[in-house]
């Protein structure tokens, strides 16, 4: 059995290197946001006036507002198409254009998204030609490329969580006389709850930080964060930006082990009950 | 009497439950690529849209133009095929570097213990949320010139001369391989974590050395980890913009960066669906084995 243990040494080297990769390049751009320089990699002092300069950014404050925005449409349509979805590729899916429906769910995955971004963008171009809709380009435009990008991550997690399910339940509920919408909506639903938040906070955070789709599919006056951020970064490094991105960081981690945590205490609840109702029985 | 069969018009629930994401899907991801085919076959015009209808209705004549000059074009330019050269080559070396570094991560963490696994893969996933542009953004104070990688390599003594890391071919896949590593992370682990290590006490009561036990047991076992990995690094790669923009040079040629130019710099909206075009074409193999492994994933599931 000794054999059978893998070298510690050689594990806490190997995870220590792979994750000061993953983390190193972070925290030094969280250190250096408090840098008072403008050269952001010369540090010749603490300060917090970038942090300050962001509050007086108005065309950053905008976007952003306009992103949040449009992150939270996508995020719940996302879920709503990507659960309907997600619910079809793991209990209906015997029906003949099954494989074409998978493929559908699973390309966007990993296509590359200006290959997406085009042919969404002439679709629209195609659409407003023909019926006078969507009037040029902007946050409709944008939101329906996000729920694209958006629904496979939900539809892929929905329908791992519906196969494991236990369908004693929804059994059940149908041999009390429920109509199966109500099964779905009273009893199927409230089980995959974890999944349909981890979706909406995925989708979310997708397309808060959603750049090239958004370039193809924005307007006049439909400009994101990310572009902005993007046309500044393009002329190299910006302290704002720094200071920008520590925030975001610090949100989006919380948010994240915060979840986590969270989720993973409900999931020992919910096994101590099983045990508990299994106990009984 | 009327007696009409109303419910004979409607389609049934479940033909409804499956048909509307299956219309969304079809409207939105599918419709949109046939129109990126066609508008390949037209010609850039002054205008809105910027590109001349493929068909015409005159005299009760129907005409169809098809106008394969930029595929010609393509075929026969030189810097484009170089370009899909380059872009393949540096989708792969950026696969095998993120296999190179994923393989032992996931493979230590899944023989972690129950309790550290979990904290340790969303170790590796924390990234993923965080802002994609903000981690290449990261990266750019690392590897310029005076940087943070260069001013602590001449304050160790090791060179004289700043390395030349940014705006080069090294700061891309610098870039992709930071940027893509969790998704060659995810599916490893979920290999390995799940392997009978009965296996392997087999195969060392057996007399086998660790390395060949590795090399016989534990690699072919994660064999289809290691392919859905490289497939969700190499295809998105191929395709990549943002990092070749910010982290490489003028002489980084990348397709997803050629078709950006053609489309926003050039305006030329056919030459850029005929761009897409190929890079699908290039992508089909690919993406056909990435189907065939997440189809086998959710037959494993069941």
């Amino acid at each position: 059995m000794s054999t059978m243990k893998p070298s510690k040494p050689l594990s806490y080297a190997v995870l220590g290197f792979g994750y000061a990769f993953l983390y190193l390049p972070i925290a030094l751009l969280i250190i250096y946001s408090f840098n008072e320089s403008k050269l952001v990699t010369v540090w010749s002092g603490f300060s917090t006036k970038w942090y300050w300069a962001l509050l007086e950014d108005d065309e950053l404050i905008n976007a952003a507002l306009l992103s949040i925005k449009i992150a939270l449409m996508t995020a719940t349509a996302a879920v709503v198409i990507g659960t309907w979805a997600g619910f079809v590729m793991a209990r209906l899916n015997r029906f003949r254009l099954f494989p074409l429906f998978a493929g559908m769910i699973n390309a966007p995955l990993v296509i590359p998204e200006v290959i997406q971004g085009i042919s969404l963008l002439l679709l629209f171009v195609a659409m407003e030609q023909a019926f006078g809709w969507p009037e040029g380009r902007g946050v409709f435009t944008i939101w329906i490329g996000h729920v694209m990008l958006c629904v496979s991550y939900v539809a892929i997690v929905v329908q791992s969580r519906v196969r494991e399910l236990n369908r004693s339940l929804e059994e059940a509920a149908m041999d009390l006389g429920a109509r199966p919408l109500k099964v779905f909506f009273v009893i199927t639903l409230p089980l995959i709850s974890q999944a349909l938040v981890s979706g909406w906070l995925l989708s979310f955070t997708l397309s808060l930080d959603d750049l090239v789709l958004t370039a193809f599919l924005s307007g006049p006056g439909s400009t994101t964060l990310p572009m902005v951020i993007f046309s500044r970064v393009r002329l190299g490094l910006n302290p704002e930006m720094n200071a920008l991105a520590t925030l975001f960081i610090i949100v989006v981690s919380v948010g994240v082990v915060a979840g986590n945590l969270y989720m993973r205490s409900v999931q020992r609840k919910r096994d101590r009950e099983m045990q508990l109702a299994f106990n009984q029985a | 009497m009327k007696s009409l069969n109303f419910s004979r018009w409607f389609p049934s629930g479940r033909t409804t439950v499956i048909g509307v994401p299956f219309l969304f899907l079809f409207v939105f991801f599918l419709l949109p690529f046939l129109l990126v085919v066609g508008i390949s076959f037209s010609q850039q015009q002054l205008g809105i849209p910027p590109y001349t209808p493929l068909t015409k209705m005159e005299d009760d004549v129907f005409t169809l133009v098809l106008n394969i000059g930029h595929y010609k074009f393509m075929l026969g330019d030189d810097l484009y095929f170089a370009t899909y050269i380059s872009s393949v080559q540096m989708a792969f070396v950026s696969t095998v570097l993120c296999l190179l570094i994923g393989y032992p991560m996931a493979y230590y963490i899944a023989r972690a213990s129950e309790s550290a696994r979990d904290t340790l893969m969303m170790m590796v996933m924390l990234p993923f949320w965080t802002s994609y542009l903000i981690r290449v953004y990261a990266w750019i104070g690392i590897l310029k010139n005076d940087g943070f990688l260069n001013q602590f390599l001449m304050w160790l003594g090791v060179i004289d001369t700043p390395l030349r890391l940014y705006h080069t071919n090294w700061g891309v896949y610098i870039g992709m391989v930071f940027s893509y590593l969790p998704f060659m992370i995810m599916p490893l682990y979920a290999h390995l974590v799940k392997m009978d290590l009965r296996l392997l006490e087999a195969a060392y009561d057996l007399g086998a050395r660790p390395w060949k036990a590795f090399v016989q047991v534990t690699l072919p076992l994660s064999k289809n980890g290691i392919i859905a990995g490289s497939l969700l690094v190499f295809i998105p790669a191929v395709g990549e913009y943002v990092i070749p923009e910010l982290l490489g040079g003028s002489d980084t040629l990348m397709i997803g960066r050629v078709m950006w130019d053609e489309f926003f710099n050039n305006m030329d909206w056919p030459m850029a669906a005929t761009v897409t075009c190929a890079m699908v074409l290039l992508l089909l193999v690919p993406m056909a084995l990435f189907q065939h492994y997440q189809a086998k994933v959710m037959e494993e599931v069941k």
